[in-house]
């Protein structure tokens, strides 16, 4: 991979799968919506690694200005091979049930934005004719659940939609990978109490560096994750929708 | 995670965590920055107050490739900075036994490696940092600026301040293995002779001992940066880890374990033998085995870590005896001779003398009365007690080794305090 492309480029995950490959790139663009944070960022790749660094400060939830991002991207780097997004916020369930505007809002984050940049992303990759589009979805994405399902949901939106890019960009050669982490430790999840399930960010990095490299569909990471999932997703809507999950 | 690596402590502490280092430090008034905690006793834990972990701090600043000096935020590895720098040709100046420690965590210990003999520990190395204080000021120390909070910070245990980031110089080197020869030996007296010998010709010296044999038998590592292969070879070694059902159980270190395997080691390294190895092999031999702390089970451990003057060196024989006759000791100890320069530092535990590491299985009063034996022994031939080790010294004992320390106190920040602090400056 030479061109790096990261949105989101601020969260746990993209901060360690930038450590695990920024010595490999040549041009690295970094989108985040703090300058401060980003500078920070810059710093850093741009002492770990000999590629260019350039940082553009962008909210990801505004859709209507993806097209005008996706070009400046463009302009900078010319050929976009890999582009990873990374972004979102862990929904507050119960803050929905009694505030649909901040569900509708986190719906927007989570799902229909990450759609409708996937979309800008593909445009130009199939314009180009090569490349990889690494979308971040979830396990949260395979079944509704009590605890989380406005998140869930908004995930399931996003990869669904991948299933059908990257069977739609195939003819383009473009690369369409769903990610789906369980429990990983980032700043997203710093209240949890963190047990045997979880996961470092760098492992998660690590497992996605390999999912691109060899071209994969879905990646579950941890690997263990697309088996409890399939648990979860066999148990009968009757039993399911008693289980306080 | 452990809240320390002995876990012998259990603190009630808030966490929270600083991701930026632009982040505003929690406002508390009995607070502690923390690193990897790999202190293995109580100097980063803060019981009754809040622990704040700057491991998210993890991203390099600058490297200038023609001097070999780095700045990086204060959560920054030392394996990620020998990572970083090994295939440019630059390494580590110091570093202690794991490359796990945090950078800030170096500089408030003041940590130091098998080379002290001749490069001193890690504060001799560090150029600038910046420490953030409690009252809002954000001021980079160094030999120049701010100079008493800089010397004060370096080994100053976490209390001055939150340390965001720190510039360090790195050494040059030209090739990544390392070049070793062990010898074994049969008496502490012999290991005194073998380390002023190998000190002249050696950059990396250290010792294991076996602390169950009275007469001090154990084995002599010398090594040197290797003098061919180039600066590609392999850093890593794969990694493995203690699963956490060992360290929820009954632990695994018992006389019969450690009898065992004492004389397995000795055995095997019988005699004199060369070879190379890669830097994490020679450097950080324990940190293959992930959370190897487990084996000691729910109770966890002690370590005790002393240095004694050259002329009194004779105590550690005393030391051996006692460590034998209770029965206590564990795996292999290590010993090594320590050298005369000084870092900036007001607390520094470095100073020229023999330093002996052990580890006690936690068997509650029977260690505590032992390790409170030691302490005596080493405080009476005129030694000191690490704190990055320690969960029992005394305030008296702490007072004892650190001659500086009514200095030092000047520049302890009024809401920075943790559980070693409140133990050793009980006034
Ligand atoms: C296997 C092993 C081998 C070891 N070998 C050696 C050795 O050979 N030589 C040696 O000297 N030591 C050795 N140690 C001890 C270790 O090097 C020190 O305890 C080191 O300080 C741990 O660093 P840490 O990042 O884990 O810091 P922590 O243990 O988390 O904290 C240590 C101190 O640093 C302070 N601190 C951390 N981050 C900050 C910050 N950002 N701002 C202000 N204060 C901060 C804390 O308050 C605390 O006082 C060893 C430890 C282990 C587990
Ligand atoms: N952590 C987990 O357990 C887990 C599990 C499954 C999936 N995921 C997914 O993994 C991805 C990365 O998350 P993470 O775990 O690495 O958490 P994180 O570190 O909290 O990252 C979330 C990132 O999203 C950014 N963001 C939020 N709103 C934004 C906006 N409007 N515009 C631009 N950026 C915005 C945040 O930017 P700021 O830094 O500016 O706030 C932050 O960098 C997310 O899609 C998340 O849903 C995480």
């Amino acid at each position: 991979m030479k061109n790096l492309l990261i949105l989101g480029a601020t969260s746990g995950i993209s901060q360690a799968y930038l450590n695990r490959v920024a010595d490999r790139c040549e041009k690295i663009v970094l989108v985040a919506r703090s300058a401060e944070k980003l500078q920070q960022l810059a710093e850093h790749a741009s002492t770990i690694s000999d590629a260019s660094v350039t940082t553009l400060v962008f909210d990801l939830a505004n859709a209507e200005e993806h097209g005008k991002l996706v070009s400046t991207v463009t302009e900078t780097m010319g050929t976009i091979d890999c582009a990873l997004v990374s972004y979102g916020q862990l929904t507050d369930q119960a803050r929905c049930a009694t505030d649909p505007a901040y569900a509708m809002e986190q719906f927007n984050l989570n799902g229909t934005s990450t759609v409708s940049l996937s979309l800008h992303l593909s445009n130009q990759l199939a314009k180009q004719g090569s490349g990889s589009l690494a979308v971040i979805g979830s396990v949260a994405g395979d079944r509704g659940r009590r605890s989380n399902y406005c998140y869930g949901a908004a995930k399931s939106a996003v990869e669904s939609f991948l299933a059908g890019l990257r069977s739609d960009m195939q003819k383009h050669k473009v690369h369409v990978l769903t990610i789906k982490p369980g429990f990983v430790d980032t700043p997203m999840t710093s209240a949890f109490k963190k047990g045997a399930l979880w996961a470092s960010a760098d492992k998660v990095a690590s497992d996605i560096d390999r999912a691109i490299t060899k071209k994969k569909s879905v990646l579950y990471t941890p690997w263990f994750w697309r088996y409890i999932m399939l648990i979860i997703k066999c148990i009968p809507e009757f039993i399911f929708k008693k289980l306080p999950l | 995670m452990n809240d320390s690596w002995g876990n012998i402590c259990r603190p009630r502490q808030t966490q929270s965590n600083l991701n930026w280092r632009t982040d505003v430090l929690p406002v508390a008034d009995k607070k502690l920055v923390v690193g990897n905690r790999r202190s293995y006793g109580d100097v980063c834990i803060n019981d009754g107050g809040a622990i704040i972990d700057a491991t998210g701090l993890n991203r390099f600043i600058s490297f200038d490739r023609s001097t070999g000096i780095v700045r990086c935020e204060a959560g920054v590895t030392l394996w990620q900075v020998a990572k970083f720098a090994v295939p440019l040709g630059w390494f580590l100046p110091v570093t202690p036994g794991t490359g796990f420690v945090t950078v800030a965590g170096a500089v408030a210990n003041d940590v130091h490696g098998k080379n002290h003999h001749v490069a001193g520990s890690f504060g001799c190395f560090v150029k600038k940092l910046q420490l953030r204080r409690s009252n809002g000021d954000e001021l980079v120390c160094s030999e120049t600026e701010n100079t008493e909070l800089f010397a004060a910070t370096i080994g100053g245990l976490g209390l001055t301040g939150f340390i965001s980031w720190v510039e360090f110089a790195l050494k040059p080197i030209q090739h990544s293995m390392m070049a070793v020869d062990s010898v074994s030996y049969n008496s502490y007296e012999e290991f005194l002779a073998l380390s002023s010998e190998s000190e002249k010709t050696h950059e990396y010296c250290v010792s294991w001992i076996d602390c169950l044999d009275k007469s001090g038998r154990g084995v002599f590592f010398r090594g040197k940066h290797a003098e061919e292969g180039g600066l590609d070879a392999d850093l890593e070694a794969a990694k493995r880890s203690v699963p956490a059902l060992v360290g929820a159980g009954f632990p695994l270190v018992n006389q019969l374990s450690v009898y065992l395997f004492n004389a397995t080691y000795m055995r095997a390294h019988a005699g004199n033998r060369q070879y190379t190895e890669t830097i994490a092999k020679f450097f950080y031999p324990l940190d293959s085995l992930l959370n190897w702390n487990r084996i000691y089970g729910r109770k966890g451990f002690y370590q005790f870590q002393c240095v004694v003057p050259l002329e009194n060196a004779e105590v550690l024989k005393e030391v051996f005896a006692c460590i034998s006759a209770a029965n206590q000791g564990s795996f292999l100890s290590v010993l090594k001779t320590m050298g005369s320069i000084a870092s900036p530092a007001l607390l520094s535990f470095c100073r020229p003398g023999v330093t002996l590491a052990i580890d006690f299985p936690n068997r509650g009063k029977k260690t505590m009365q032992l390790l409170s034996t030691l302490e005596d022994l080493v405080m009476h031939a005129g030694g000191a007690i690490y704190p990055a080790k320690d969960a029992t010294m005394s305030a008296a004992t702490f007072e004892k080794s650190f001659p500086k320390l009514a200095e030092y106190i000047q520049y302890v920040d009024p809401a920075f305090t943790s559980s070693f602090w409140q133990r050793v400056n009980a006034k």
